[in-house]
């Protein structure tokens, strides 16, 4: 397969950014998109053009690295998928292809597609977590969970950190991601110790960070490569107002 | 210089060594705990479990990985599960059992002091994870959920659907954060270790580049963690991230510590099967997946001559058509035998010509006996998200055909050597996780990757890392002006110079291609002396035109990714020799090391106790120069060697 791809090109963090188009042929429809980026990377270096710089590591869909925007959606064409798990197959012979960094506020460019999303890092910083020693745990099987409510933390738990849900919001907003820790945790009995603080530093430091606020658009919901669902949001909102409620 | 290795098992019986060592060890008081520093490098399991754990004891950590986030390690991908020798099932399992099935699983290359502690501790994980928060699968009551793996006959493997590696992983993830929250941690994303720091013998620090301004950095510590995984990359396709690499541990060897076992890779029955030359990266299907689907290919050459051509599909091909070779070499274990048996016998069946795909590199793994017996809905749930995985990738469906699988390299048991207490032979340089060699001997059972990397983090280094550090509580700082650092600084500055300078025509990736067939082919899953000699010879080969003719573009003080895959490529000619070196060693075949002139009659792996029952140990002698093998010989106190059987 024959294809164009239109890349974002941005030197640093300071650059201004453009986009460029480089054309490139005899793709298998069997490869995966980061493969096609892989091969037009060994052209341009032959040519003499600086390679395109993109995220990426475990291309199993599972490490949450990889983060294109590419023809105005949040990992490209295919649904559910991360960036690394899109096949060619899916787009035309011939097609120009549009591949674009994360665009927000909160995820600065350091090079071409390549962004900063420490701020997810800071949120579960302010309070992702259950508080436990090592070493200081009971039992395993002194915890009981129902199977249901276990899958359901689990589905949460699903989150890879990639940033789709912030990239795709017309907001901004980092909620789907938010809820889905605070959401995973609040269901199980061990994470209801530390709910109230949990959900109030973590919203505290994530509207600290610049993210935009949820209206509820469910566009996070569409693009998720996890298929974390907007309920969860529901369930954040509830705890919020629950902690906020008791102060 | 046979004293350099001292294993420091504990005497006594084997139940009571790792409780006596913990009571022979110093201890550091909190107050003194604060003053001391120390670098964990790595953030998968391992790491990021022993940074969290070394912080809430009170020590004053920095954490370095090369992703954008300490979530991100490879550890992430790891999908069937974790064991642990709780014997919920009350089917006779105990810690005795699980120590046995390793011991055994390794093909009695491991150390039984070191593989029984792991046994032992493996219990805790599970309490510690669970309160965590971890979302283990549960019974409708409500208690923990387990399936079986590989090479075992109980139930004792934990899982999170197809994805327990990352929720262990986001487990220890988040007590990292907790720590870093507290300001113990300090955590550097983005950031690659380029060389190990020793001063008067021990490790004091680390030089480090940061990858998105390119500045090379100096850390210094009290003692310095390795905990950055296993090298299977070396040949270029593998099941391993991308990015995974083996080159921390490169420059400890280079540095003084011995490698141990660099010839003993693991090679994964089921991966998805290479298409095409386009491919960078082979993705695993979980080995749970042999639970309940069956591996056959067909028994009549007809039959596979029409599936290469696409005129039948497989599902036609009758039951009594079909060769389930597994269950017929190996009954007593079937398709659950451990994963170098299997990984063989596939290979046989493709070298016999029955390979069910184009390249004539595939086998089926078949679920419709599974859906039929369990129903859709109970498979979906076991295995749901894999088959969605595997149809994305191959664009056909496992609930209508039987998956193609195909071995790949998955993981490396060889690694740094270590000590009882993990401390390699460097004083204050220790190693954890894939990156050490430990517990895994020839071959590494399912589910236990992610048992030994929490073992060492939460378990074993926090207490024996203080013994080593109550001996330094009136060390000051490390001073990274000292000259050590400046030299070694100067030394990666040259490293990274010399390669901008080659300017050739080469990409760093088709160099490395190279590297991974020459590896593949010679040092693969038969290994003989005549390949072995050529592997050696054609790696210095391609060493010397990697350096004449490589081309690295851009420049050092810019995010810049082919430069740090070069860097990684030139410590990736280093272990594919070590490797080549060790394999030509080890004249036996053990576990995932399959020597050619060393097999039974009846083409089963022929280990050989009499000559080679040791760990071989290498030490680098300088540039060019051959390494020299140290023995470390393993005695067996407590269990009766035997031949491996998984027939009866």
């Amino acid at each position: 397969m024959n294809f164009n791809v239109k890349v974002w090109r941005q030197k640093n963090a300071k650059a201004k950014g453009h986009f460029e188009t480089y054309k490139i042929s005899g793709i298998e429809s069997d490869a995966s998109f980061l493969e096609m980026l892989d091969i037009l990377n060994e052209q341009l270096i032959r040519e003499g053009i600086d390679p395109i710089s993109f995220d990426h590591d475990c291309r199993e869909g599972i490490c949450g690295a990889c983060s294109l925007y590419i023809d105005g959606r949040a990992h490209g064409p295919d649904d559910h998928v991360t960036t690394c798990q899109l096949f060619m197959r899916h787009f035309k012979d011939g097609a120009t292809i549009t591949v674009e960094p994360w665009r927000s506020a909160a995820f600065p460019v350091i090079k071409d597609l390549v962004v900063n999303r420490g701020a997810f890092d800071q949120i579960l910083q302010a309070g992702g977590f259950i508080s436990v020693r090592t070493g200081s745990a009971q039992d395993a099987n002194n915890i009981l969970i129902p199977h249901d409510v276990a899958e359901e933390s689990m589905d949460a738990a699903a989150c890879v950190g990639c940033g789709a849900c912030v990239a795709t919001c017309k907001n901004g907003s980092a909620m789907l991601f938010v809820a889905a820790r605070v959401s995973s945790l609040a269901l199980l009995p061990q994470g209801r110790a530390e709910a109230k603080r949990r959900v109030q530093n973590m919203v505290a430091k994530m509207d600290e960070l610049g993210f935009g606020n949820c209206t509820n658009t469910r566009a996070c919901e569409l693009e998720c490569p996890k298929g974390v669902k907007i309920s969860h949001i529901a369930r954040l909102n509830r705890e919020f107002l629950k902690a906020n409620f008791r102060d | 210089m046979a004293q350099k290795l001292v294993s420091k098992i504990p005497e006594g019986p084997l139940e009571q060594k790792w409780t006596r060592r913990k009571k022979e060890m110093h201890l550091v008081n909190p107050n003194n705990k604060r003053k001391l520093e120390i670098i964990v490098v790595g953030t998968g399991l391992g790491g990021a479990s022993a940074a969290a754990s070394l912080g809430e004891l009170g020590y004053n950590v920095k954490v370095f990985c090369i992703s954008d986030s300490p979530r991100r390690a490879h550890s992430i991908a790891a999908q069937g599960g974790i064991n642990a020798a709780k014997n919920y099932q009350n089917d006779n399992d105990s810690v005795y059992r699980l120590f046995y099935d390793t011991i055994k699983g390794g093909d009695y290359r491991s150390r039984e002091a070191n593989v029984y502690r792991l046994a032992e501790v493996s219990a805790s994980i599970i309490d510690q994870c669970v309160a965590q928060g971890i979302p283990f699968a549960r019974e409708y009551g409500g208690y923990l959920a387990n399936r079986s793996f590989g090479g075992v006959q109980v139930s004792r493997t934990f899982y999170a659907r197809g994805q327990t590696g990352q929720q262990l992983l986001l487990g220890a993830y988040a007590s990292l954060n907790k720590e870093i929250s507290h300001g113990t941690v300090t955590s550097y994303p983005r950031h690659e270790m380029l060389d190990l720091v020793v001063i008067n013998g021990e490790a004091k620090g680390i030089i480090a580049r940061n990858l998105v301004t390119g500045q090379i950095e100096r850390f210094g510590a009290h003692a310095v963690v390795i905990a950055t995984g296993g090298y299977g990359n070396t040949y270029f396709l593998s099941t391993n991230a991308m990015n995974s690499n083996g080159s921390a541990a490169m420059q400890c060897w280079r540095k003084g510590a011995f490698f141990a076992n660099p010839c003993f890779a693991q090679i994964h029955p089921t991966c998805i099967p290479v298409h095409g030359d386009q491919q960078c990266k082979l993705t695993l299907m979980s080995e749970s997946l042999r639970n309940d689907g069956r591996i056959w290919v067909p028994k009549k050459m007809e039959d596979v001559i029409k599936l290469r051509k696409h005129e039948i599909k497989p599902s036609q091909i009758a039951e009594e058509d079909r060769d389930y070779y597994l269950e017929r070499r190996y009954p007593a274990f079937g398709n659950l035998v451990p994963r170098d048996v299997a990984s063989r016998a596939a290979k046989e069946r493709c070298d016999a010509g029955f390979g069910v795909n184009e390249t004539g590199k595939a086998v089926f793994l078949d679920f419709s006996q599974a859906i039929q017996r369990l129903g859709r809905k109970k498979v979906a749930e076991r295995y749901g998200n894999l088959f969605d995985m595997y149809e994305k990738i191959t664009d056909s469906s496992p609930w209508e055909e039987p998956m193609m699988i195909y071995p790949a390299i998955h993981y490396t048991m060889g690694g740094i050597w270590v000590d009882y207490d993990l401390q390699t032979t460097i004083p204050g340089l220790y190693a954890i996780g894939e990156a050490n060699f430990s517990d895994h001997g020839g071959n590494r059972l399912g589910a236990s990757a992610l048992m030994q990397g929490l073992a060492d983090g939460y378990f074993v280094l926090p207490n024996t890392i203080g013994d080593y550090l109550s001996h330094k509580i009136m060390e000051p700082k490390t001073d990274i002006n000292a000259p050590e650092f400046a030299e070694a600084e100067r030394a990666v500055q040259a490293r990274i110079e010399r390669l901008f300078s080659i300017k050739g025509s080469e990409t760093v990736d088709s160099i490395h291609k190279k590297l991974g067939h020459i590896m593949w082919e010679y040092v693969g899953m038969a290994r003989d002396e005549e390949g072995l000699k050529k592997a050696i010879s054609e790696i210095n080969a391609l060493r010397e035109e990697f350096y004449k003719n490589v081309r690295v573009p851009g420049t050092q003080y810019e995010f810049n990714q082919e430069l740090e895959k070069a860097l990684r490529l030139e410590d990736f000619f280093d272990i594919g020799e070590l490797m080549a070196f060790d394999a030509l060693n080890r004249r036996e075949s053990c576990g995932g090391h399959f020597r050619v002139e060393s097999q039974t009659e009846e083409g089963e792996a022929k280990r050989d106790d009499a000559n080679f029952m040791y760990v071989a140990a290498w030490e680098y002698k300088g540039k060019g120069e051959e390494p020299e093998l140290h023995k470390e010989p393993l005695n067996y106190e407590f269990i009766e060697v035997k031949t491996r059987n998984y027939k009866d």
